[in-house]
């Protein structure tokens, strides 16, 4: 009897204690790779890599989502404000849409799925052919040689990545409100120059996108560097980055946009 | 009184996990500029015992010394020192995928000295030419060949010119040729730099051809120690058997398991 009550129980225990020790483990690692960060400072290149491979090659994804979502925001946007007589309030909304909660979370979602599942792969497949442990054993720490600039590039990469989704994003709900529906030109902008403040509304997405980088590059390190050296190991590791990254990414946002209406009162 | 030995294994024990020990009891010495071969069927503990030696996993009892300094004792600094002044062959090469030939072979040059380009140039097609191939520097590893690339390695691995090299199966999976070219590489880069070097290997044959002294391993310790000669001629059961590559003998060619007739539910007539 005791053990057909206990088990399940013991099992839930087990689990969750095996999460929470991972959790610090991931803790541990991040707190070596901000110590060990040294090399990505004194050796831009090997950080400009990584931007390259984290951030420049997610530029068409990036951009051209942005700007599907901003026509899409553009004509969902119009067909409701116009009920009220108020479409020329469409820059305003889409500006504020993207800027503020859509550019920061849709472009971390993206990042997490392309970059971040390369990153994750890249560093597990070094691992399991022995490129990290051979690194280890030339007295090179594979930490802040492999580890750091991947990272710093993740890093690096989200707001800019995020800012360009937005720009994208504005400009396809421009091409389709003024330019499709006949939005008064005008009014799209300036309306939306009035409405959109730097501090409160740029830097509210810029913060977000920043948090969501360091998460995001968090995750796919910390996979990568611990997946099991096999085929399988990989592929999983690879899953959880995209799946645990999304979902850091979407509870985050909920976290910070709460903490910036409070504190801002925005 | 004679050199001590450059590496010194001292009732060293090792497991994962405390039920299951790979090491038992070894203690063992590799004498400076001499090339010592650890031979012993697979699984058997010899790539472990490298990983002790190079400091990456931790013994649970018993000590191995480099030069005088017991490994597992370094912190990470003076551990880094150390391997400063190890090479390593990996079995499967371990070749940095994303770097070109040149590149892999250069890399602990640029990150560990103050060389200019130039000279890093020359080291490295120095390092290849003594391998053969100077000519394929601007490949990547993805377009050599498995005995390509374990000349690579070779050529990384005493890249800096180390004072002790470790080899790990450095004669698996290659063609008669490359096993012979690998080999003689392998004795000539150790009289050459005046090194000292471990070979972990289950090939009989082409290691003795080559080695100062043979450790015999089987089932997590030395069952046999000895030069080439001593082990070719031995009349020990477990080192007849393993030089001669027989099937059968002290080395069962089962993993343990129970009755096969119980299992397949066949009973004894």
């Amino acid at each position: 009897m005791a053990d057909s009550f206990g088990a399940p129980i013991g099992a839930i225990g087990a689990y969750t204690l095996a999460a929470i020790r991972r959790l610090g483990q991931a803790a541990l690692f991040l707190g070596q790779v901000l110590r060990h960060s040294g090399t990505s400072v004194l050796r831009p290149s090997l950080t400009v890599r990584e931007i390259y491979f984290a951030g420049a090659l997610s530029l068409i994804i990036i951009m051209v989502s942005g700007l599907f979502v901003g026509m899409v925001l553009g004509l969902q946007g119009y067909e409701t404000l116009q009920t009220y007589g108020s479409e020329e309030k469409l820059g305003v909304l889409v500006a504020l849409s993207l800027v503020r909660e859509l550019g920061p979370v849709v472009s971390a979602l993206l990042f997490a799925s392309r970059a971040g599942s390369a990153i994750t792969a890249e560093i597990g497949l070094m691992k399991a052919t022995e490129q990290i442990v051979a690194m280890d054993m030339m007295a090179i720490n594979p930490i802040a040689r492999v580890i750091a600039p991947r990272f710093w590039g993740g890093v690096i990469s989200m707001p800019l990545l995020a800012a360009l989704f937005s720009a994208m994003g504005i400009f396809g709900a421009y091409l389709v409100g003024v330019r499709l529906i006949g939005v008064d030109e005008g009014a799209f902008w300036s309306q939306m120059q009035a409405a959109v403040d730097f501090d409160h509304d740029i830097m509210n997405g810029v913060i977000k996108s920043i948090v969501f980088g360091v998460a995001i590059s968090a995750v796919a390190t910390f996979e990568g560097y611990d997946a099991p050296p096999t085929a399988e190991g990989v592929s999983r590791a690879t899953t959880r980055t995209v799946v645990h990254s999304s979902l850091l990414v979407l509870a985050l946002d909920l976290v910070l946009t709460g903490f910036m209406m409070r504190m801002w009162g925005t | 009184m004679s050199e001590p030995p450059l590496v010194e294994i001292k009732d060293l024990s090792f497991g994962y996990s405390s039920a299951r020990q790979i090491l038992k009891n070894i203690t063992l010495d590799v004498p400076r500029g001499k090339l010592v071969a650890l031979m012993g069927g697979s699984g058997c503990g010899k790539t472990t015992l490298l990983r002790l030696i190079g400091g990456q996993v931790q013994p649970s009892r018993g000590y191995v010394k480099v030069a005088g300094e017991t490994i597992h004792q370094l912190d990470q600094q003076a551990l880094y020192r150390m391997r400063r002044r190890m090479g390593m062959l990996f079995q499967f090469g371990a070749l940095f995928t994303d770097m070109t030939v040149f590149d892999n072979i250069a890399f602990q040059m640029r990150e560990h000295t103050d060389l200019p380009e130039q000279s890093i140039r020359d080291l490295v097609l120095m390092k290849l030419n003594a391998v053969g191939l100077r000519g394929a520097a601007e490949l990547m590893p993805s377009e050599l060949s498995g005995g390509m690339a374990r000349r690579v390695a070779l050529a990384r691995a005493v890249a800096l010119d180390p004072m002790l090299v470790m080899y790990d199966e450095p004669f698996a999976g290659l063609d008669p040729i490359s096993l012979g070219v690998v080999g003689q590489l392998i004795r000539r880069s150790n009289d050459a730099l005046g090194a000292t070097s471990v070979v972990v290997t289950h090939d009989v044959q082409q290691s003795l051809r080559i080695v100062d002294y043979v450790y015999l391993m089987a089932g997590g310790c030395i069952v046999a120690a000895g030069t080439p000669d001593e082990m070719r001629n031995s009349s020990e059961p477990t080192v007849h058997q393993f030089i001669h590559g027989e099937a059968d003998g002290p080395v069962g060619f089962h993993y343990p398991a129970g009755d096969f007739a119980d299992q397949l539910g066949v009973t004894h007539g």
